[in-house]
């Protein structure tokens, strides 16, 4: 518990920030250029705090392991980003935006961080709009916002479906400037194999050159994790493919507590798996239950095509559940729902999947309406599966989709490795159990752009520039280490592809920690991931050679990770009594079947610490306490 | 109830920049119509891990079209034969069993070959380095609604901004012009107030910095557009043309 000190400032909740900001110690401008920060990943969190750092005066490396800063999956967020403008005139304020924000999350996060996010949202749609992010507009030539779950305003801004991919390339080029002006220096291609630590303070990183296999030392004064979310760790989600916790992972292993590893959100849109090959899955638009109805056949084991089956022998099972909310609840029930029915045996022509129905809005509204509304959808749906969802139902499936979970941060981002600093995804802060619609661009850009940059200055600050010597001890121990990993990984020689180790983990997350979990389940998962991590150190194939882009060495080294990483899961998805948000326990539901929040004994976060592979870890426990706002249960019956 | 096809692959091998480089015959059974192609990569290298031979690599990320990192030639055209779709949006269902597929690497002077499918792009990023952006700094920006944009300008300008960078445009040119990339980044910027106040010198450091990298001129071939996944017209082309001219005199 000592070790658990999240520095959340003194005072009334809407001047906490500002006068933190206050107190927070400056580095005078003169002395910036002293200090240099390692900012691992490019994505929104990490383009935009480097970027911004770099205006500031310090010295910053950049690394990623793409190509280019550009690709960060960041990019491939559609929906929007919230903000608490009221531009629409109907009710908006940064209170509001902080009360939906903090109950989508299921009261889980803490309150603090969470209105500090609504206060900046704002600022950040400015600073997008000077960027030149070309923002969907009305033809009066002002910002056009949309509504998104879980608000009764309409908060959201957007760039077509790619709202993602503009904030982003926004935030890259900031940080191209700065690497034009000689601040940054861009190390691209390059994967994060140890964070070095000297006296117990964060002091530089070893990365992996792709390209080459050389092993590389940088050092720091600061170094900052914005390397995202762990929801490959079920092999198939909607993240990118490389998308890993290697670096967070690495991390808790050097003393970073990772906290509420057990919240992900599955998000109930996406297309279902078709094959054994495949190897991601795409999300649809959760704009589509507007006008689909959702259903399967009312028999267990009815494979018959949608269009076989009579009108009497289908189930709208969210329509007949929820006759309220019908096919617009929530994310984690709409996901929940469609998994039980499957297991009842009654999924889409027997399989993992259920329909989504648009002939009745067809038939309501029209082709050309339904095409306006969903046109670029539809043929996305088309290009992948070859079906047409004018004619027959589209099949949809819940799939992982973002990780709440992620590295222990304090008020300041700092995780609990003095000067390691952590933002976006990859903390744990500001989403508690359950993530709304449009509010993930929103946190990652709040992080990189306005408080990181804020509150670094503090603790470089009290350290003082540092000369950080990367041929020092520590650093060539933790660069042997590396190269210990990937010669062991190299030398396993077995006979099984490393693709297979993770289909097979994430098929075991997938069933057993995934939308439902039980006691018995995790329990079983526990054993399984060991023997998986066993059979993978045994057995598993990795091609080539060390100095070589080798993209099989690479893979085996996250799925090694996430071989660890996925008992921490477990472990606090069994420690977790209690359903909430996106964590389901099948143990603690109501009489009807829903989610039971249970405020007495698990309103706190879980912060774990580790203590070796396949040991048990130690918890600490961050207790949750709310002043501005009353916990209620949800309901949407 | 999947259907699966056979199909032999000549994919170019190319162990780095020095190597010359060959075409190598791969057959690959039983694949699964609704694989995408980057899929069917994946079963081949899966299947070449377990002979013991090196796989083909080739750069991926997203697999959902909007990262722009994959690409390749496929039998002629870059990502492949459906038009606005990147390769790894390709599905298997476009081509019969028995085809043979050729596959080899996005090509220009200035995308030096990395190995096998992979080429560096990062004349790109320092092209946009040159002024591929709005010189705002954190903090300095006024009230988002303190300047209208008119909507016609501000879909226009969305229409340039969603270049991918995938290059596809580079390797469809058959001088390798990187006039439509350019073009979309300046464009974006031109159609709007933010980006006034640096229109000159962004479209002249772009350009420079263009010609520096080895990238051709244009000779209105139009295949840029036609092989840019996200559709980008030429028109942004034609604008480029004109910025640089105004820049000029």
């Amino acid at each position: 518990m000592s070790r658990l000190d999240a520095r959340v400032p003194e005072g009334p909740i809407e001047s906490k920030w500002k006068n933190h900001q206050f107190n927070l110690k400056l580095v005078n401008p003169a002395n910036k250029r002293k200090y240099t920060v390692i900012v691992v990943g490019t994505g929104l969190a990490g383009a935009s705090a480097a970027a911004t750092m770099s205006e500031l005066g310090y010295n910053v490396i950049s690394i990623c392991m793409q190509d280019s800063p550009r690709r960060a999956h960041s990019i491939a967020a559609q929906g929007g980003i919230n903000a608490a403008k009221n531009y629409p005139g109907d009710g908006d304020s940064v209170f509001r935006l902080f009360y939906d924000t903090i109950k989508g999350g299921d009261f889980r996060s803490r309150e603090s961080n969470v209105y500090r996010l609504a206060e900046i949202s704002n600022q950040i749609i400015d600073h997008c709009v000077a960027q030149g992010v070309p923002f969907a507009r009305e033809y009066g030539g002002y910002l056009s916002n949309r509504s998104f779950g879980g608000a009764q305003v309409s908060r959201t801004f957007y760039a077509k479906g790619q709202t993602g991919q503009q904030l982003l390339l926004g935030a890259y080029g900031a940080l191209m400037k700065e690497v034009e002006s000689g601040n940054v220096t861009l190390l691209p291609r390059r994967e994060l194999m140890e964070l070095v630590l000297e006296n117990g303070d964060a002091k530089g990183v070893i990365v992996r050159n792709l390209l080459t296999g050389d092993m590389e030392r940088y050092g720091a004064d600061a170094v900052v994790l914005a390397t995202g979310g762990y929801s490959n760790a079920f092999y198939l989600s909607t993240n990118a493919i490389p998308s890993n916790v290697t670096a967070t992972w690495r991390a808790h292993k050097k003393g970073a507590f990772f906290a509420n590893p057990c919240y992900t959100q599955i998000h109930p849109t996406c297309l279902p798996v078709h094959g054994e090959f495949q190897s991601k899955l795409t999300l649809m638009s959760e704009s589509l239950r507007n006008d689909g109805r959702v259903w399967v056949p009312k028999t267990a084991g009815d494979k018959r095509r949608p269009v076989d089956i009579p009108e009497s022998e289908r189930d709208y099972f969210l329509e007949r559940k929820y006759p309220s909310f019908g096919n617009l609840v929530p994310r984690d029930l709409a996901s929940r729902n469609a998994k039980t029915v499957v297991d009842e045996g009654r999924g889409a022509e027997g399989g993992e999947a259920v329909f989504l129905d648009f002939q009745d809005a067809i038939k309501r509204l029209g082709e050309n309406t339904i095409f306006q509304r969903y046109g670029n959808l539809f043929e996305m749906y088309n290009r992948i599966t070859g079906d047409d969802p004018f004619k027959t139902p589209m099949k949809i499936y819940p799939a992982p989709h973002y990780t709440m979970g992620g590295l222990w941060v304090d008020y300041n981002l700092m995780s609990t490795i003095p000067g390691l600093f952590v933002a976006g995804e990859a903390n744990f802060s500001d989403h508690g159990a359950n993530r709304l619609g449009a509010s993930a661009l929103m946190q990652g850009l709040a992080d990189g752009y306005f408080i990181l940059p804020r509150t670094i200055a503090h603790y470089l600050a009290e350290k003082g520039p540092q000369k950080v010597d990367t041929t020092s001890g520590v650093f060539m121990e933790a660069e042997q280490a590396a190269s210990d990993k990937i010669e062991k990984l190299l030398n396993i020689n077995g006979t099984r592809t490393v693709d297979s180790f993770h289909r097979e983990l994430g098929r075991l997350m997938w069933d057993k920690c995934g939308m439902s979990r039980s006691e018995a389940g995790l329990k079983e998962a526990l054993l399984k991931i060991a023997e998986i991590r066993d059979a993978f150190w045994s057995d598993c194939k990795v091609a080539g050679v060390e100095n070589d882009l080798n993209q099989v060495l690479e893979k085996a080294g996250r799925v090694a990770d996430y071989l660890e990483f996925a008992e921490l899961m477990v472990t606090d998805a069994l420690n977790r009594g209690e359903s909430c948000g996106g964590h389901f326990r099948e143990e603690s539901q109501t009489e009807e079947g829903e989610a039971l929040r249970n405020d007495d004994e698990f309103s706190y976060v879980a912060a774990w610490e580790f203590t070796g592979v396949g040991k048990a870890p130690v918890l600490h426990q961050e207790a949750l306490s709310f002043s501005a706002v009353h916990l209620a249960q949800r309901s949407y019956k | 109830m999947d259907k699966t096809i056979s199909l032999t692959l000549k994919v170019w091998r190319q162990k780095n920049a020095e190597d010359p480089g060959k075409f190598e015959l791969y057959p690959v059974k039983d694949i699964s119509i609704d694989a995408s192609f980057l899929e069917m990569l994946d079963v081949l290298n899966e299947q070449l891990v377990l002979e013991g031979q090196v796989p083909i690599a080739f750069d991926h990320d997203c697999r959902e079209g909007i990262c722009g990192t994959c690409g390749a030639v496929v039998n002629g055209r870059p990502h492949g034969r459906l038009s606005k779709t990147t390769l790894c949006q390709l599905h298997m269902r476009h081509y019969s069993d028995g085809d043979t597929i050729v596959i080899e690497p996005f090509r220009a002077k200035a995308f030096p070959v990395v190995k096998d499918l992979v080429v560096d792009r990062s004349s790109f990023d320092r092209i946009v380095r040159k002024g591929g952006y709005v010189s705002v700094r954190t903090g300095q920006a006024p009230d988002a609604h303190a300047t209208a944009v008119s909507k016609p300008d501000a879909d226009l300008s969305m229409d340039a901004a969603q270049c991918i960078g995938c290059a596809a445009c580079v390797a469809a040119c058959p001088n390798a012009s990187a006039m439509l990339f350019v073009g979309a980044k300046v464009s974006q910027y031109a159609l709007l107030p933010q980006g006034q106040v640096e229109r000159k010198i962004r479209a002249q450091a772009m350009v420079s910095q263009m010609d520096a990298e080895g990238f051709g001129a244009c000779s209105n071939e139009y295949e840029c557009e036609a092989a840019c996944p996200k559709g980008i017209s030429v028109s942004n082309i034609a604008r480029l043309n004109r910025e640089f001219l105004r820049s000029s005199i």
